[in-house]
């Protein structure tokens, strides 16, 4: 051994330390060269990037920090930034209710409609969030619309109570009637419930003064709130008739299966503004002459049907993705048709549908500013209408509209969001 | 010699109608066919009685008369003079542009964004992620609405183009950017252009001939001809020489200032435009999540096996990666397209006239015929979905896996 060592020049004995990377296979030198500098064609995005970046900060960034909020027009804006480039906010300021609420709703009832607001996340919070709150909170939300339904409108309270009765009426009968059959059940609950609203309908037109709120009429409903009333409206509306007509289409009897096959194919193949076009001007012609359904029902009806079909076909996407098994295993439980449905097929098909029904909502809660076409004034439509058309706001354009872009994604991302989470906590396959 | 016992014969009952399931069906369709009838009989019985009270009728005699209004942009012959059906035609015809260049434009910005989203580079990535959003949150209106108002209030007029040093200058001399609209040379075609044309068409055929032969001599002997400037120079040279051979016959029609406004080449108004850009730019960021799901649907293991195979990442990419990727790519987006056609209905907001705008719009309100009009305009919409649907159910049982 000690004869290698005396041939052989140097040899080393011991280990060396372990030697840091070298400084550009570390720390953010790495992390840069691997994200943004790996190649030349890498480096060319990245400069680019960078100028797009610099362009909409310098662009934007002036224009938002020299923002003038308490002008009472555009001219003195124009006034006060003094040929500087700065955005007119006083414009949100000073229609901030004309924006939120529409132009007629009577000021001093504005903490209804608000107090409707916040009361939607509390009815929402047991729904969104099962696993935190006690099912029995989902009597909340079980109450809310019809809570909702008289903050907003007013009247007397035994509409929306006599309303509520109903339901729970129908329910009670169900829970009866299903013991002999779940048709039966169905049937002796629609019935029930009808007769129960009929019968109910005469008191109420005695009682009109009964713990009453100022009636608002629908036409008043505008600004942001008739978008958030239609979405939240037409969206739960349309969930159970998505789910029927789902169910519909799938089912081995044609009558019915082609009833929700011609539906379905027609709503999704014209524009909403067609549907529009028809709660407008034509649903009047197929309602009887002396029936005078006011504009924002004839709207939430046509919505409502253009939001099922295309529920129906998210459900049915999570109705045909289920494996045939559980439809076997279900029928060889002996389940009839609808406990099969209610018990195994259903809880697992809409748990698949879960981000096809969020897509269908946001969409939905997006497409609503379309009634500014036909001259309802939404969010849209009192900017384009009456904001922009008053002489002191005229031209103010970025402000508004950015406004309006903003209020609408920070609702749609949120509610993306909420899905994603939503999927996650719904896993079941632990992988 | 078997003899199977019938159960013992059971006389009909009236209860067996609810009860038994192999009569129930037939009682279920039975009723509902009947409230569909009484349903459908009652918004009849409505209809007739509306109709008779207002004294009005349903006739589509309309179409045959003169229209009386203006349309700013159309495709073929059209005055006030022309027929509501004219009209129509006119509006359809717009409606077709607009959904085919919105349909363009969004795949290329949609499959760019979509790829992009991908990329190793963060900043990259992060500012496609933005975009995306940002777009798939805001409803298509709003941004129709902000883009035209850049397009009319944020524009130079056109006499800002006038004088010694005018405030505003056309791009290159040949675009002038208005807030009436987009001013773009409009080609010439002189004697002889034809043959320009049938060149180019020429060599547009040779490049593709070209490269499946450069393919074909590769799989069959493995030598490997360059592609790019190949295909470059067949792709130009020809049309050069042959357009200078014909002694230059297309020449470009430059927009002037004429008077109050620009007068010759193509005019684009602001509104085409705001529609055509708001659509595609809302689409694309929905193409580009449909093309980035896709691509990720394809398993790690697809581009293992190719790069163990020893390709190259463009050929990874081109090879192995988006032929499989297009067959989950390609649906979707064509029911994007289909959005997109159905979301350009919404140029009423700006004044475009589509179909919306004319026979829905102001022949509607010109004439009072609510109801046949939206008939019409409901069928015509419903028929581009069906055939749009019916192409994509071709498309795909030829791109189904074949499974042995």
């Amino acid at each position: 051994m000690s004869d290698t060592h005396s041939q052989s020049a140097f040899v080393r004995s011991e280990i060396l330390p372990e030697a840091p990377p070298p400084v550009r296979e570390r720390g953010i030198v790495k992390w840069f060269r691997e994200n943004l500098f790996s190649s030349v064609a890498n480096t060319i995005l990245t400069l680019a990037a960078i100028w797009a970046v610099y362009y909409l900060i310098t662009a934007t960034g002036p224009w938002l920090l020299n923002g003038v909020w308490t002008t009472s027009s555009l001219s003195e804006c124009r006034d006060v930034l003094d040929g500087r480039t700065g955005a007119c906010f006083s414009v949100l300021a000073e229609r901030w209710n004309q924006l939120i609420f529409g132009f007629k709703y009577p000021d001093e009832l504005y903490w209804r409609p608000g107090l409707a607001f916040v009361l939607l996340f509390v009815a929402l919070a047991p729904l969104l969030f099962a696993k935190v709150f006690p099912r029995k909170l989902l009597v909340l939300t079980a109450i809310y619309p019809f809570l909702a339904f008289y903050l907003i409108w007013g009247g007397t309270i035994m509409v929306p109570v006599f309303a509520l009765l109903g339901f729970v009426v129908g329910f009670f009968v169900y829970k009866r009637l299903v013991l002999q059959s779940a048709s039966m059940g169905l049937l002796g609950a629609v019935v029930s419930a009808l007769v129960f609203w009929y019968v109910t309908g005469f008191l109420t037109g005695y009682m009109s003064n009964f713990l009453a709120l100022e009636p608002v009429p629908s036409r008043d409903m505008g600004g942001f709130m008739l978008n958030m009333m239609l979405g939240v409206i037409c969206v739960s509306l349309s969930l159970p008739i998505g789910i029927l007509l789902a169910l519909g289409r799938q089912s081995t009897m044609p009558i019915i299966k082609w009833i929700s096959v011609v539906f379905i194919e027609f709503i999704r193949g014209v524009p909403l503004i067609t549907l529009l076009f028809v709660a407008n001007v034509v649903l009047a012609y197929f309602l009887p002459p002396e029936s005078s359904l006011d504009l924002i029902l004839r709207v939430i009806i046509m919505i409502t049907m253009f939001a099922s079909a295309y529920i129906a076909e998210v459900i049915r996407g999570g109705l045909a993705a289920l494996p045939p098994g559980q439809y076997e295993a279900a029928d060889s439980l002996g389940l009839d048709y609808a406990q099969s449905m209610q018990l195994v097929i259903l809880p697992q098909a809409l748990k698949i549908s879960i981000p096809g029904i969020v897509n269908v909502s946001v969409g939905l809660f997006k497409d609503t500013t379309l009634v500014s076409v036909i001259s309802m004034f939404d969010l849209v439509g009192m900017i384009r209408g009456p904001i922009l058309g008053a002489a002191e706001w005229n031209g103010v354009y970025w402000e508004l509209f950015g406004f309006a872009a903003l209020l609408f994604f920070i609702v749609c991302y949120s509610i993306s969001q909420y899905s994603q989470w939503l999927e996650r906590q719904l896993r079941t396959d632990h992988a | 010699m078997t003899t199977l016992t019938d159960p013992p014969e059971e006389s009909f009952r009236l209860s067996m109608l609810i009860n038994d399931t192999r009569y129930r069906a037939y009682t279920f369709q039975f009723i509902a066919l009947l409230l569909l009838i009484m349903f459908m009989s009652y918004l009849g019985w409505n209809l007739v009685q509306n109709l008779a009270e207002r004294g009005q009728d349903i006739s589509y005699r309309f179409l045959g008369e003169p229209a009386g209004y203006d349309i700013n942009q159309s495709v073929i012959e059209y005055d006030s003079q022309s027929t509501h059906l004219r009209a129509s035609i006119v509006g359809v015809l717009n409606t077709i542009i607009v959904a085919f260049l919105g349909c363009v434009t969004a795949t290329i910005l949609g499959v760019a964004a979509g790829v992009l989203r991908l990329s190793p580079n963060w900043l990259v990535r992060k500012l496609m992620a933005a975009y995306v959003e940002a777009f798939r949150n805001v409803p298509v209106l709003i941004w129709i609405l902000i883009i035209f108002s850049i397009m009319t209030a944020a524009m130079p007029a056109p006499s800002a183009f006038r004088g010694e040093t005018p405030d505003a200058s056309m791009v290159f001399d040949a675009m002038a950017f208005t807030n009436r609209g987009v001013y773009l040379p409009a080609p010439i075609w002189g004697s002889g252009s034809l043959a320009v044309i049938l060149v180019f068409v020429a060599s547009v055929i040779g490049v593709f001939a070209y490269r499946r032969y450069a393919t074909k001599l590769l799989y069959d002997t493995g030598k490997l001809l360059p592609m790019g400037w190949p295909s470059l120079a067949i792709l130009v040279l020809p049309p050069v020489l042959a357009y200078y051979l014909m002694g230059q016959p297309i020449s470009l029609e430059y927009p002037e200032l004429k008077g109050f406004n620009f007068g010759g080449g193509i005019h684009i108004r602001g509104s085409l435009i705001a529609l055509w850009f708001a659509l595609a730019i809302y689409t694309g960021a929905f193409i580009a999540e449909n093309v980035r799901a896709g691509i990720q649907a394809i398993s790690r293991g697809q581009t293992e096996a190719a790069a163990s195979l020893g390709l190259r990442p463009r050929r990874i990419m081109n090879l192995v990666i988006l032929p499989q990727a297009l067959r989950i790519v390609i649906p979707p987006v064509i029911s994007q397209y289909l959005n997109l056609t159905k979301n350009s209905s919404l140029a009423i907001a700006v004044g475009y006239m589509d179909v919306t705008g004319t026979l829905g719009g102001i022949t509607l309100n010109q004439t009072g015929r609510a109801i046949e009009t939206v008939l019409m305009l409901m069928l015509f919409y419903l028929f581009i979905s069906l055939a749009i649907s019916a192409v994509m159910n071709l498309y795909n049982n030829s791109m189904k896996l074949k499974e042995r």
